[in-house]
């Protein structure tokens, strides 16, 4: 994974860049050729909001054998502020403390270890606020 | 295009198959549906399967199935829309017999769960690889998602998703085919292992190895083989964001709301024209939320339709999953679309016995890929 594969997404991953449709104004994350809400194919670079809201969670008690060292762990969808959803770990938070509607914030997280040198990936977490 | 029937089926019993290779079960399959439906050759051959690739190191399946059926060289090719592989092989054989290309076409299905992958991290490869399964998510953890939706949304509660797969079990344990022929109870569901809340082990399909197969073909080659023939009224597919968090509303799918608009009006059907149904209930969670977006209870009353009993074989309503369903039948992915219709096929031919829709004359079969990415609707027709 730690090959142009994980290279070409850090822009995404580290720093939250999303794709802004000249046409429309809307945003894409990650980014996209073709503007799913216009058929745009013109983007300017943007940077997603690091705030935003739980719109649904579960907490992962059986996870693939590259997660399984880290169960219990909660993932959910989360609406930043700017309209944009994605997944992500909820990290520093206990399971019961979850709400739906709770305010997040995005943080920058390892997220796995690759393969048996156990190389560390890096991306975003949410953090309850 | 010209008229379509179903005139055979054929498929392993679903469960572990230890002592059995893909190709051992898939040509099991098929022999049985070439011998069901006595046809003395196949004009061309399609193979839903999810990922042979990753379970058992084996792509190209389309001719590795043709030269183990001994049909070479017959157009054999490998179809792929994760879960929805078998209900996508199914399309493909209908419009080649639809459109006058082939007169008899054999549709087949197979997946082999437990030769040692990761079932959890082939599974995954259905949902987006960089922005959902890299950050840790499941597909038990993305139904988990869109049920807790649900539940928040529409007062869904944990007994009406035990519900579904006290249902399903009940049906299942009819079904000589089915992976678990036996009954569990509303506390067993509840009490299983928590898997991704509020999702326990028995709100999950199992991991199964399994074929099956039909033979699809012409109206005019039914006829002169004096078949029992089963017509297909409508085919239709539609498509979704790969990413669940690519949907505004995860309570309900996309996919399935436009693939059954476009089977209905296709065959000319409303949903309450439909005498009982097979669909993709992988997880409990599922079940509910396709019987509403089917058209078959009003949004957000799938849970309390399926507590009341509104599903059941006895019920008049629309008995949903009468062959056990993914849950209690087993679920090898790519065969799954395909023992869909393969139910359908014999429940329109009365010949489902302790599981038999009284009066059953049109049957819809709904399966679907990913967190509903991919959808095929298919509705069929028995005298």
């Amino acid at each position: 994974m730690i090959t142009a594969r994980y290279h070409r997404e850090i822009p995404q991953r580290y720093r939250l860049e999303a794709g802004k449709c000249s046409g429309c104004g809307g945003v894409c994350f990650p980014p996209r050729l073709v503007c799913p809400s216009c058929g745009g194919r013109k983007f300017g670079t943007v940077k997603l909001s690091e705030e935003g809201k739980l719109i649904t969670y579960t907490v992962v008690r059986v996870a693939s054998d590259k997660f399984s060292k880290e169960t219990p762990f909660a993932v959910g969808i989360v609406e930043l502020n700017d309209g944009v959803r994605i997944t992500t770990q909820l990290a520093d938070v206990a399971p019961d403390e979850l709400k739906t509607g709770r305010k997040v914030r995005m943080v920058f997280r390892k997220i796995q270890e690759d393969g048996k040198a156990g190389i560390l990936c890096y991306g975003y977490k949410a953090i309850v606020i | 295009m010209r008229d379509v029937v179903v005139i055979g089926a054929g498929m392993t019993r679903f469960g572990e198959s230890w002592d059995k290779s893909i190709k051992d079960i898939f040509v099991e399959a098929a022999l049985g549906a070439i011998s069901d439906a006595g046809v003395d050759h196949i004009d061309s051959l399609y193979v839903g399967a999810m990922s042979p690739g990753l379970f058992v190191g084996q792509e190209h399946l389309g001719a590795v199935m043709a030269d183990y059926l001994g049909v070479t060289p017959v157009p054999a090719t490998h179809v792929e829309s994760a879960c929805a592989s078998g209900g996508a092989a199914f399309r493909q054989a209908y419009l080649e017999v639809a459109s006058g290309a082939s007169e008899i076409v054999l549709a087949g299905g197979v997946e082999k769960m437990t030769d040692g992958a990761d079932v959890t991290e082939v599974l995954a490869t259905a949902a987006d690889q960089e922005y959902e399964v890299y950050n840790g998510i499941t597909f038990p953890g993305l139904y988990a998602l869109i049920a807790r939706a649900h539940m928040e949304r529409y007062g869904t509660t944990r007994e009406q998703l035990a519900a579904v797969a006290v249902k399903n079990h009940r049906n299942g344990a009819k079904n000589s085919n089915a992976q678990f022929r036996r009954e569990v109870s509303a506390e067993q569901v509840m009490n299983s292992t928590m898997v991704a809340d509020p999702l326990r082990l028995l709100d999950c399909s199992p991991v199964s190895d399994g074929a099956a197969a039909v033979i699809v073909a012409s109206m005019d080659v039914a006829k002169a083989m004096k078949k029992n023939a089963v017509r297909v009224l409508a085919s239709a597919q539609a498509s979704d964001t790969i990413a669940l968090h690519g949907r505004k509303d995860p309570t309900t799918l996309g996919s399935v709301v436009t693939a059954a608009r476009k089977a209905y009006q296709m065959a000319d059907k409303k949903p309450s024209d439909i005498n009982f149904a097979e669909v993709h209930d992988c997880f409990t969670i599922a079940e509910i939320v396709v019987t509403e977006d089917l058209g078959f209870f009003e949004k957000g009353k799938g849970g309390e339709a399926a507590a009341s009993g509104a599903t059941s074989i006895e019920c008049k309503k629309i008995p949903v999953n009468t062959s056990g369903g993914l849950k209690s039948k087993g679920h090898p992915v790519g065969a799954t679309g395909i023992a869909q219709i393969i139910e359908l096929y014999e429940q329109l031919s009365g010949k489902s016995g302790a599981r038999q829709v009284a009066g059953a004359r049109i049957g819809l079969a709904q399966n679907m890929g990913g967190s509903g990415a991919s959808c095929v609707i298919h509705i069929l027709e028995g005298k």
